[in-house]
């Protein structure tokens, strides 16, 4: 395949410093990453290693006091972390979608899951009401829920861990978002529903060339999914490299172990 | 798969408020007798057919008063509370939501308010503006904002940093919207409760005014004042001053058991 790679989103030495306790403390150091277009990154490394808190500065949810933020993050030309917060709002959900860990929280308890899925919609287009309906229904279809009718109408305590990650990823999913960020997504699910996930994932990445930013500590879901990956510790990049190389030709000490802890019956790729 | 328990409270307060609420409005279009009438040939008739709940030291129709005055405590109580759950609503919601500075200057002059006991803080208010009907709304309100602004703050805390509430930011959601459209609902069944809570100090707090004689001024029927003006005649006419306290009583009584209720619904 030959195609012409643009780039969405840059990264320069993204330096993240905590000031909410007496002594200052840094969780992530030097940052660079770029994504292009269609592209699904991983980004893996244990607890603490400072994964999660780099995705949520790319998607702009850090909060702007207690903690200090060097470095830049450019999406089309602006900066995440200096342009003001009315520009920021602009591109969430509109360009940047995400996807939570936890299932069984990032859903509103009080809302429907439609209006849930339609919140980006009425945010950012002038959409009316039924053509809002009838996008939430397609979304909810396209991310394999059968009988998307009846579960436009339910409650999230109706439905299941794997189907409220599904209305998850609809709803991140609505207003075609160039970049999908997962935190996480299946860390919560057992390992069937993982595998669907991941399919569906890739399915929206070939579809709509999203760039996914997979977020986990599941070395064998990001070797199945991602076509590179970034390796962190501690809240340094350790190696950054495509899939193939990483997992073949593990240069650094960390990586080896990592991947030397993946369970062996896993090896075989699906 | 939802399990059905019968929410007794909430039946019973729904009944009870009910059977109130009707009362008073078929009080709005009929009273057996015009309520401010005096008739010095039935002064402190006892319970009859004529006077449902006997009459007054100026021959007026207890009953007629009765429905006309809870009518009164009704209002007083409910703008008391409109007013306290709106601005506290907003004073919560700010605070809790954005937290630092802005919460810590508005939390403290809130604890300040809050130390005066409510009803101390309305009287003050009284002095200052005079007594009457508005007035001792606008001082009741003041007064109940510091309570609610805490349980609405306590609320907002809790959600702020629940996953939801991160996505809803993430869709692009602005803070207006995150703090009322996303959060207000989930905080809507501790609001419930204590607005129901709240219309019983309310009403509780305009009888004790009126019983002081600094609320609603004669001769306009409160139920707190009816109180007020039959304590002198307890032994010459018992029911004039059992039937208000039992109509607040009943009040008092419906909403304590819906705030329950509702509370319990969740």
């Amino acid at each position: 395949m030959t195609e012409i790679q643009n780039l969405l989103l840059e990264v320069k030495n993204l330096n993240i410093e905590f000031h909410d306790h007496l002594l200052p403390e840094t969780v992530v150091y030097d940052f660079d990453l770029s994504v292009e277009e269609g592209e699904i990154i991983g980004i893996v490394g244990e607890s603490g290693s400072g994964k999660s808190m780099t995705a949520l500065a790319i998607a702009g949810l850090l909060s702007r006091h207690d903690m200090e933020k060097r470095g830049q993050i450019l999406y089309d030309g602006t900066d995440l972390l200096t342009c003001p917060r009315s520009q920021l709002r602009r591109l969430q959900g509109k360009e940047i979608g995400m996807v939570f860990q936890e299932p069984m929280t990032s859903l509103n308890p009080v809302k429907r899951i439609g209006w849930q899925v339609e919140e980006s919609l009425r945010i950012h287009t002038q959409m009316t009401k039924e053509e809002r309906k009838k996008t939430a229904i397609r979304l909810l279809e396209s991310v394999e829920l059968t009988d998307a009718e009846k579960i436009y109408k339910l409650y999230p305590h109706e439905l299941s861990g794997g189907m409220r990650q599904r209305v998850m990823i609809a709803a991140a999913i609505a207003c075609e978002p160039k970049i999908l960020i997962a935190d996480e997504p299946t860390t919560a699910l057992d390992v069937t529903i993982q595998a669907q996930i991941i399919k569906l994932l890739k399915k929206i990445n070939e579809e709509k060339r999203t760039a996914i930013l997979f977020i986990s500590h599941d070395l064998s879901l990001v070797s199945r999914l991602c076509e590179k990956v970034v390796v962190m510790q501690g809240g340094y990049i350790v190696e950054t490299g495509s899939t193939e190389d990483i997992f073949m030709h593990p240069k650094e000490e960390y990586t080896k172990k990592l991947i030397a802890a993946i369970p062996k019956c896993e090896k075989k790729q699906g | 798969m939802r399990k059905k328990k019968k929410n007794y409270n909430l039946i019973a307060g729904g009944i009870l408020t009910g059977m109130m609420l009707l009362l008073i409005a078929a009080g709005i279009f009929y009273t057996p007798y015009d309520p401010n009438a005096m008739d010095p040939a039935s002064k402190f008739a006892g319970i009859s057919w004529k006077h449902l709940m006997g009459c007054d030291n100026f021959g007026r129709d207890v009953f007629s008063r009765v429905l006309q005055g809870s009518r009164t405590t009704l209002f007083v109580a409910l703008c008391t509370v409109f007013i306290g759950t709106v601005c506290g609503v907003i004073l919560g919601a700010v605070t809790g939501y954005y937290g630092g500075i802005v919460d810590e200057i508005l939390m403290r002059i809130n604890d300040a308010v809050f130390a005066f006991p409510s009803l101390l803080l309305a009287l003050v208010f009284i002095s200052i503006l005079g007594p009457g009907k508005n007035n001792v709304i606008a001082a009741l309100g003041v007064a109940f904002i510091p309570s609610f602004a805490r349980i609405v703050r306590g609320e907002f805390l809790k959600y702020r940093n629940m996953d939801y509430v991160k996505s809803a930011k993430l869709q692009g959601a602005g803070d207006l919207r995150i703090m009322f459209v996303h959060i207000l609902p989930n905080a809507m069944p501790v609001l419930l409760s204590a607005i129901m809570i709240g219309f019983n100090n309310a009403v509780l707090a305009e009888a004790g005014m009126s019983y002081l004689g600094i609320g609603v001024q004669p001769p306009e029927a409160s139920l707190g004042r009816m109180l007020s003006e039959a304590q002198s005649y307890l032994f010459t006419a018992p029911a004039y001053a059992v039937f208000p306290g039992v109509v607040i009583i009943w009040m008092v009584l419906g909403f304590s058991l819906l705030g329950e209720g509702i509370g319990e619904k969740e």
